[in-house]
């Protein structure tokens, strides 16, 4: 096991596919001689060349077209759209072609694309790029959408998605390139369905993807510490399909259940995750799930208001010590 | 052409021609459901750039009038009028329908609904026969209003950056949807949009075949030969509407009854009946005997399909479970 940062395991996991496979390439804005905005494709061009390691135009639809088309033909793209408020443009050629093109052909054509992009808040980036997207690739038929809360799972879950012959959304986020985790030093490929336990416990559940599985952490070990609540933390790294089973097990276990995503709470991953909840194990419940999501506003710049507008761990606190009457 | 090519292609085209004719009638009938965008006018643009290409070889894409560009590729035209019918037999399995015939073993790889998609899509593909060093073209047929989309740019000045063996084909039948190309668009004549790419294009009379053939030539060589993109715009006319909502209020029955003067299936069959090749009575009889196939086999077999199973309505949305479980579940071999 080495340590290594969230976007070095990125750029282990194109690396190692691209030796291996020479229809896997890559593409995106300054991907190639920059070297990837955060770092993700570094070395990649002077190893590969320009053929496989494409710098594009600044065209996000018709680049994420290009490499769709591509993928019909079996070529295995990984288009890194530079950040998630840019795949708003690319949304014609993700859902329209490559989430559809297998079901309206009868199964005749496959786009075995992987997108990658970044989203989230990370510091006064604005209105226009800190967005949170990934529930509205959550409710496209035909694509998965997987999001890694750790460097391991950034590697084995673009490992996988490589080899997938499904389009996979990874969604990244800004603030996570430079977390370090333990990776394994054999080729690793992650699970892309399912769910895993972060940290066992048997009072209430604390859902999360992503940034906020961290936020849920590090409330757990004040509920823990502080208030003798012992929570389990849920690490939902597929939001399509959802782990239902996972879902249902923790939730019959502890029976109380808080869902965190730093999305807007107005249709965000958490009104799908309760959904899930009341589906599945409903009778289980001793309290009615909650969720913990930003304000409903566009990202503001200045500081103060961006840090009231996304939730963190004490919004997790504080809404665990609610369900529990205690707040 | 040659002659024996001329008179394949003069059954073919009222193949064609014939086929959208009986989709017409099945459309009211409501034996068709959705959309249906028909082909009639339009005949010498597919075929003459297919005969001067390699069909079920070359890859083709279109949007969504695309009955007439599967079957040439190769699709049976009993798939796809069965896919017209939404049945299991269809060539999509009846999962598509009209604007969505896919064929991947002839290569027809699919009509798409939004307009100006499958631009990308094109030049993806040529990018997939770079990466694999074939021989292959991509070739995409779109209307002239797909021309103001985005894509259409983007797509453009990628496939001339990196030298894409794609040929891009404009069929200008002057509307898009319901809206005079004079009224949607600064310049009626396609071809000089594509001058700020570097990509060779060329204008040509889209309704005579032998022309559409030769321009159809230069332009498949061009590609092929690793000179990059190029750009053909053939222009022609719809005799039907965009669709069948369509009344046609926007344009006067005198410009259409001109544009049928100069009907592509009728300049071949009046030159092969002036080169002594075929009579008047040749033709009619042909014409009779087709109408005979496609009632009685394509029409035949769309009507006695079974419809697909509501069993397998979630099949094809994702690739089958059991090819996919190591990724899936992380134990790889």
């Amino acid at each position: 096991m080495a340590e290594m940062m969230y976007w070095e395991a990125i750029q282990r996991a194109h690396d190692e596919e691209m030796a291996r496979d020479p229809l896997v390439i890559c593409m995106g804005e300054d991907i190639g001689v920059a070297g990837g905005t955060y770092k993700a494709t570094k070395g990649l061009y002077e190893k590969y060349g320009p053929l496989r390691v494409i710098d594009t135009p600044i065209s996000e639809n018709s680049y994420t077209g290009l490499g769709v088309g591509a993928s019909f033909l079996g070529v295995r793209p990984i288009i890194e759209l530079m950040s998630v408020n840019f795949a708003w443009l690319a949304m014609d050629q993700m859902f329209n072609s490559a989430a559809k093109v297998r079901y309206m052909s009868g199964g005749q054509l496959v786009a075995p694309v992987v997108f990658r992009s970044p989203g989230g808040t990370a510091h006064q980036l604005g209105a226009q790029h800190s967005a949170r997207m990934e529930k509205v690739f959550m409710g496209i038929a035909g694509l998965r959408v997987v999001t890694p809360s750790n460097p391991k799972q950034a590697y084995g879950l673009l490992k996988s998605a490589v080899r997938c012959d499904d389009p996979v959304f990874i969604n990244e986020h800004e603030l996570m390139y430079n977390m370090k985790g333990e990776v394994p030093d054999a080729e690793y490929f992650h699970p892309l369905e399912g769910s895993e336990i972060s940290r066992s416990g048997t009072d209430v559940t604390l859902l999360g993807y992503n940034i906020s599985v961290h936020w849920n952490l590090k409330a757990a070990e004040i509920l823990d510490k502080q208030y003798g609540i012992s929570a389990e933390v849920v690490d939902l790294y597929s939001l399509s399909p959802l782990d239902r089973a996972g879902i249902r097990k923790s939730v019959a276990k502890t029976h109380r259940a808080v869902v965190v995503g730093e999305d807007e709470a107005p249709v965000s991953v958490g009104s799908e995750v309760i959904a899930v909840i009341n589906e599945e194990c409903f009778f289980d419940l001793d309290a009615a799930p909650v969720r913990v999501n930003s304000a409903n506003v566009p990202q503001p710049y200045n500081h103060t208001l961006e840090k009231a507008a996304i939730p963190n761990h004490e919004d997790v606190v504080n809404a665990v010590l609610k369900l529990f009457g205690k707040a | 052409m040659k002659l024996e090519d001329k008179k394949r292609v003069l059954r073919e085209m009222v193949v064609h021609r014939r086929f959208e004719e009986r989709c017409y009638q099945a459309y009211i009938e409501r034996k068709i459901g959705g959309f249906l965008h028909l082909y009639p006018g339009q005949e010498a643009c597919c075929n003459g750039v297919l005969e001067a290409a390699r069909p079920g070889y070359d890859y083709v894409i279109t949007g969504y009038r695309d009955h007439v560009h599967a079957i040439k590729c190769g699709a049976d035209p009993k798939e796809v009028m069965a896919e017209l019918y939404g049945k299991e037999t269809g060539s999509s399995k009846g999962r598509g329908g009209s604007m969505h015939i896919f064929d991947a073993k002839h290569r027809f790889m699919g009509g798409y609904a939004l307009v100006g998609g499958p631009f990308p899509l094109a030049a993806g593909m040529a990018k997939a026969i770079q990466l694999k060093g074939g021989d292959e073209i991509a070739i995409c047929f779109l209307g002239d209003a797909a021309n103001n989309q985005g894509t259409f740019h983007e797509t453009l000045n990628m496939a001339a950056l990196w030298n894409l063996p794609v040929l891009f084909v404009c069929e200008n039948n002057l509307y898009g949807i319901g809206t005079a190309i004079e009224r949607s668009t600064a310049v009626v004549h396609q071809h000089k949009r594509v001058c700020g790419y570097g990509i060779e294009a060329a204008e040509c009379d889209g309704q005579d075949i032998e022309k559409v053939y030769e321009a159809a030539k230069v332009a498949v060589n061009h590609v092929r030969s690793g000179k990059g993109p190029y750009f053909l715009e053939l222009m022609t006319y719809r005799y039907r509407g965009h669709s069948m909502s369509d009344s046609r209020g926007y344009r006067t029955r005198e410009e259409e009854e001109e544009w049928k003067q100069r009907d592509p299936i009728y300049i071949l069959r009046d030159r092969l009946i002036a080169e002594k090749a075929m009579t008047l009575a040749d033709y009619e009889a042909l014409e009779k005997e087709i109408d005979r196939y496609i009632e009685n086999e394509v029409v035949k077999f769309a009507e006695e399909s079974p419809e697909p199973r509501i069993e397998d309505l979630e099949k094809y949305v994702l690739a089958e479970r059991e090819t996919q479980l190591p990724w899936l579940t992380g134990h790889a071999a």
